[in-house]
C-alpha cells in the first residue's frame, strides 16, 4: 500500500542509475541516517554506544570488506583476521612513531599497509581457487599471528607484546567519550559503505562478479582476471584493515595479537555467509547477527528465566547462548541459504504487492 | 508466510529489548556496594577459572553473612568472559554503571587488564589484579588506578630464581647454568621475560625462551627443544590446559619434574590432578597462600555460606589453591572498601575515587588478617601511594602426588632488582602516554 512505485517515472539516466531507485527506499535511508546520527545519540546510554553500536559498526565495516572479496569476487578468504591485524598494527606504528600523526591519516595508512599485504597474499588467487585459495589465505593468518608475536619492532618493543593507544583526537576533538567514538565510527562507515556500494555497482564491481560467476567466460569477454582478482583483494583488505584499526584503537584501546586470531577470520566469513553473499546490506545484517545476538542472548536469557522464577548460572547462560546461536545459524541457512539480505529483499518484494498478492 | 515469520521475529526482539530495560531500571535504586565479577566458567581455561570464581563469590557472600562492610551489604553480578579480551571489555562496560556504579573491578586476565587500564582513569574505577596484571603498574605514581596487590609476575619470577639459588647453595652458583622459560605466547606469558633477562645478565645464567602458542595443547616441538638443550631448570608460565600438557610432555621426554617451577597460575589442583603421580616433585611459586583447606576462612565459609545452602560450587573444593586465590582477591577488594570507609564515613557506599584511596592506604596487619580468617594463609600487606603492590612475599609449593605441600620458606622479591625495573618501565609508559607522574600533593587526595 505504502511501498509502491506507481507514478515514479525516471526521465533521465541519472534518475535511473540511483542507488535507491524507489522513493520510499530513499526516504527510509534518510530516516535511518537521521536515527543513527541524531536520534540514537540523544537516547542511547554509554553502554549501548561502547558495546553494542560501536562493535556493530566496526564489524559491519569489516564485513563489507570481506563481502567484496568473498561475496562479489568469489575469492574465499580465511585471512581476514590477518588483514585486520595488519591494519591495526600498521596504524599503531604510524601513530606512535611519527610525532603529531593525525588519527585518520594513521588509520588510512594502516588500511594501505593492509592493502599491500592483501595483494601479496592475493597473488596465489591467480593460480588457485575455492577451497585451495582459502587454505592459502589461511597462511596469511598464521603469518600475521607469528609476525606480531615475534617481531618486536611491530609492537614498539613492548615487553609483554601488548600495545595501547590513548588521547585520540580528530581535528582537535577528543575521542574520549563513547558518543564521539560512535559518531566517528559511524561517519567512517557511512562514507566507506557508500564508496563500496558505488564500486560494486560500477565497472569494477561487474568485473568482480563476472569473475565470481565464471572466470573463464569472463576472461573470454575481455576481463583481465589478474586485475579483477587483485583489485578485489586490494579494496577488500583496505576496508578490513581500516576496520582492524578501528577495532584496536576505538574499541579495545589496548590489544594483543590474540585479538585478531583465526577466530576473527571465521567470524567475518560467517557474517558474510549469514548476512548474504554479494550484498552490502547483507554485511550489516551479518554483523548484527554475529556481534549482537550473543550479547543479546546473554542478557535476554536471564531476564526470560527470571520471569518464570528460575535462576541460571553464568556458565549455563553461556552454554545456552552458544546452543541457541548455533541453532539459529543452522535454521537461517536452511530457511534462506542466501542469507538475511535475501530474506530482506523477499520481504520488500512482498510489501510491493501487499495487500494484493497474486 | 515469510512476512509473518519476519514479524514474529521482530516482535520477539522487541519483547527482549523491553525486558532488558525494565530489568536494569529495577536494579537502579539499591543502596549497596556493587562489585562486578568478571569470571570465566566456560572455554579452554574453565577448569582453572571455575574454582577462582567460586572462591571470589563465596567470599563476597561470607562478607554479607558477617553483616557487610560496616553494615553496607555487597551486591554483585557475575559476567562470563570466556577469557576473551573483547568479551571482558563488554562485561566491564555492561557492569560498570549498574546498581549505583562499580568502584573496583578485577579483570582476571592480562589481556583484559591491559584494555581496562586504558579505560579506568576515565571511569574512575580501580583495577585490582591480585598477583597478576602488568608488573610495572606497581608504581602508583604513574598507574594511579592499578593495584597489583600482593605481588606481580616479576616478584614470582624472582622468587623462583631465589628458590633455585637456595637449592644450588647460593644465587652465585647459578652462573653458567642453563634455564629455560616455557611460556604461554601472550602478554601474560611474556611478563616475566624482562626480569629474567635482567637477572640472567647479572647472575650469569643463560636463558632460553620457548613460546607455546595458545591455548597450549601443542607442545611437542617445545619439549623437543628442552630435550636437546637439557636446561638445568625449566620455568613454566602456563595457564589452563597448557600446564597439564607441559607436565605430561616433561614426563614423556624424561625431564625431571623436580626441576620444573611453575608460576602460580600453573600451580593448582586442576593442573596436576590428571597427571597425578607423573607430576610428583613439580614445583610452583605461590603468591603468599597455597591450598588451605584447614584455614579458619574455609571453616567460616562452610558454616556461614555452604551450610545455609548458599554456597557456590562443590564443598570438596573449598580451600583449594585457586579457590583460596579467589577468596583472597575478593578479600583485598573488600578491605580496600573498608579502609575507604574509615576515612570517608563508616556505613556509607563508597565511590570509585574513595575506594581508590582506600586501596592505596590498605594496612592489613596480622591481627586484622587473623580476624578475617586468613591466619597462617598470608602475610600482612600495606600499600601506599608509591607502592601499589603492598608486599612481595612468595613461597614455593610442591606436588607430592596427592596435594600441594610447601617446600620453601617465605621468599621475597629482590627490591634492588624489581624496583628499578618497575620505575624505568613505568617511566617509559608515562612518556608514551604523555602522563605526568603524580606529585606528593596528589598522593594526599
Amino acid at each position: 500500500m505504502f511501498y509502491r512505485e506507481n507514478g515514479q517515472f525516471k526521465t533521465n539516466y541519472r534518475a535511473d542509475q540511483q542507488i535507491f531507485p524507489i522513493a520510499q527506499d530513499r526516504i527510509a535511508l534518510y530516516a535511518l541516517l537521521a536515527v543513527a546520527f541524531v536520534a540514537l545519540p540523544a537516547v542511547a546510554s554509554d553502554y549501548w554506544f561502547t558495546n553494542i553500536l560501536i562493535p556493530f559498526l566496526i564489524f559491519s565495516l569489516a564485513a563489507i570488506g570481506v563481502n567484496i572479496l568473498v561475496g562479489y569476487c568469489g575469492q574465499i578468504s580465511l585471512g581476514s583476521g590477518a588483514f585486520m591485524a595488519v591494519g591495526a598494527y600498521a596504524a599503531y606504528n604510524f601513530f606512535v612513531r611519527i610525532e603529531g600523526m593525525p588519527l585518520i591519516v594513521a588509520l588510512v595508512l594502516g588500511g594501505v599497509c593492509a592493502m599491500l599485504f592483501g595483494i601479496l597474499f592475493g597473488l596465489p588467487s591467480l593460480r588457485v581457487k575455492g577451497l585451495y585459495l582459502a587454505v592459502a589465505t589461511l597462511a596469511a593468518q598464521f603469518f600475521a599471528d607469528w609476525m606480531f608475536l615475534r617481531i618486536q619492532w611491530f609492537t614498539n618493543y613492548s615487553p609483554s607484546g601488548s600495545v595501547s593507544v590513548s588521547n585520540l583526537q580528530v581535528f582537535g576533538f577528543s575521542l574520549a567519550s563513547p558518543l564521539s567514538k560512535y559518531i566517528f565510527c559511524l561517519t567512517l562507515l557511512s562514507v566507506i559503505a557508500l564508496m563500496a556500494k558505488n564500486l560494486v555497482r560500477g565497472a569494477v564491481g561487474r568485473e568482480w562478479m563476472a569473475i565470481r560467476d565464471m572466470d573463464v567466460a569472463a576472461a573470454v569477454i575481455g576481463i583481465r582476471p589478474m586485475f579483477a582478482k587483485l583489485s578485489a583483494f586490494a579494496v577488500s583488505s583496505f576496508i578490513v584493515g581500516m576496520a582492524g584499526g578501528l577495532w584496536a584503537f576505538i574499541y579495545l584501546g589496548a590489544w594483543e595479537p590474540a585479538a585478531f586470531s583465526v577466530d576473527q577470520s571465521f567470524r567475518l566469513l560467517f557474517m558474510v555467509i549469514i548476512g548474504g553473499m554479494g550484498s552490502i546490506m547483507g554485511s550489516f545484517f551479518g554483523a548484527g547477527f554475529i556481534v549482537l545476538l550473543p550479547i543479546f542472548l546473554n542478557q535476554f536469557l536471564p531476564a526470560l528465566a527470571a520471569l518464570f522464577g528460575i535462576q541460571i548460572s553464568t556458565a549455563g547462560i553461556s552454554h545456552a547462548e552458544l546452543m541457541i546461536f548455533g541453532g539459529l545459524i543452522v535454521w537461517f541457512l536452511i530457511v534462506e541459504p542466501h542469507g538475511l539480505a535475501k530474506l530482506w529483499s523477499i520481504g520488500k518484494q512482498k510489501l510491493r504487492l501487499w495487500p494484493f498478492p497474486h | 508466510m515469510k512476512l509473518r515469520k519476519l514479524a514474529l521475529a521482530a516482535s520477539l526482539v522487541a519483547l527482549g529489548g523491553a525486558l532488558l530495560t525494565t530489568g536494569t531500571a529495577f536494579a537502579q535504586a539499591s543502596k549497596e556496594q556493587f562489585i562486578p565479577v568478571l569470571s570465566y566458567r566456560t572455554g579452554p581455561y574453565a577448569p582453572n577459572g571455575v574454582p577462582w570464581a567460586n572462591g571470589y563469590v563465596d567470599y563476597l557472600k561470607l562478607v554479607n553473612a558477617r553483616g557487610g562492610i560496616n553494615g553496607v551489604k555487597i551486591s554483585f553480578e557475575e559476567c562470563e568472559t570466556g577469557y576473551d579480551t573483547a568479551r571482558s571489555v563488554e562485561c566491564y562496560e555492561r557492569l560498570k554503571g549498574k546498581n549505583g556504579g562499580a568502584s573496583l573491578v578485577q579483570p582476571l586476565s592480562t589481556g583484559a587488564t591491559f584494555a581496562i587500564t586504558e579505560k579506568a582513569p576515565v571511569d574512575k574505577i580501580s583495577v585490582v589484579t591480585v598477583g597478576y596484571g602488568r608488573s610495572e603498574s606497581a608504581d602508583g605514581t604513574v598507574f594511579k588506578w592499578n593495584f597489583p596487590i600482593a605481588g606481580t609476575y616479576w616478584v614470582a619470577a624472582d622468587a623462583i630464581l631465589q628458590a633455585i639459588g637456595k637449592k644450588e647453595g647460593g644465587l652465585d652458583k647459578l652462573k653458567g647454568k642453563k634455564l629455560a622459560l616455557v611460556y604461554h605466547d601472550s602478554p601474560f606469558g611474556k611478563e616475566p621475560i624482562a626480569l629474567l633477562q635482567e637477572r640472567s645478565a647479572q647472575l650469569g645464567f643463560s636463558l632460553q625462551l620457548l613460546p607455546v602458542t595458545a591455548p597450549g595443547v601443542e607442545q611437542k616441538a617445545t619439549w623437543l627443544q628442552v630435550r636437546q638443550a637439557k636446561p638445568d631448570y625449566t620455568l613454566l608460565w602456563g595457564w589452563g590446559v597448557m600446564n597439564s600438557t607441559a607436565i605430561k610432555e616433561a614426563q614423556a621426554t624424561g625431564y625431571p619434574r623436580e626441576k620444573m617451577y611453575g608460576v602460580w597460575w600453573a600451580g593448582a589442583e586442576p593442573d596436576v590432578k590428571d597427571v597425578a603421580d607423573g607430576a610428583k616433585g613439580y614445583n610452583a611459586v605461590t603468591m603468599q597462600h597455597g591450598a588451605e583447606p584447614q584455614s579458619k576462612l574455609v571453616k567460616d565459609v562452610l558454616a556461614m555460606v555452604h551450610d545455609k545452602g548458599q554456597g557456590t560450587g562443590p564443598k570438596e573444593e573449598l580451600g583449594q589453591v585457586l579457590y583460596m586465590r579467589g577468596a583472597m582477591s575478593a578479600m583485598l577488594g573488600v578491605e580496600g572498601i573498608r579502609s575507604a570507609q574509615e576515612r570517608f564515613g563508616k556505613g556509607k557506599v563508597m565511590t570509585g575515587e574513595q575506594v581508590r584511596w582506600g586501596l592505596e592506604n590498605l594496612n592489613l596487619t596480622q591481627p586484622k588478617l587473623d580476624a578475617l580468617g586468613f591466619a597462617g594463609v598470608m602475610r600482612p600487606i600495606s600499600t601506599s601511594c608509591v607502592d601499589h603492590m603492598g608486599a612481595s612475599w612468595a613461597r614455593i609449593h610442591t606436588w607430592d602426588g596427592k596435594g600441594w605441600k610447601f617446600s620453601s620458606d617465605w621468599l621475597q622479591g629482590d627490591e634492588q632488582i624489581i624496583k628499578p625495573l618497575v620505575k624505568s618501565t613505568a617511566a617509559k609508559y608515562a612518556a608514551d602516554k604523555k602522563l605526568t607522574p603524580r606529585t606528593p600533593a596528589d598522593c594526599q587526595s
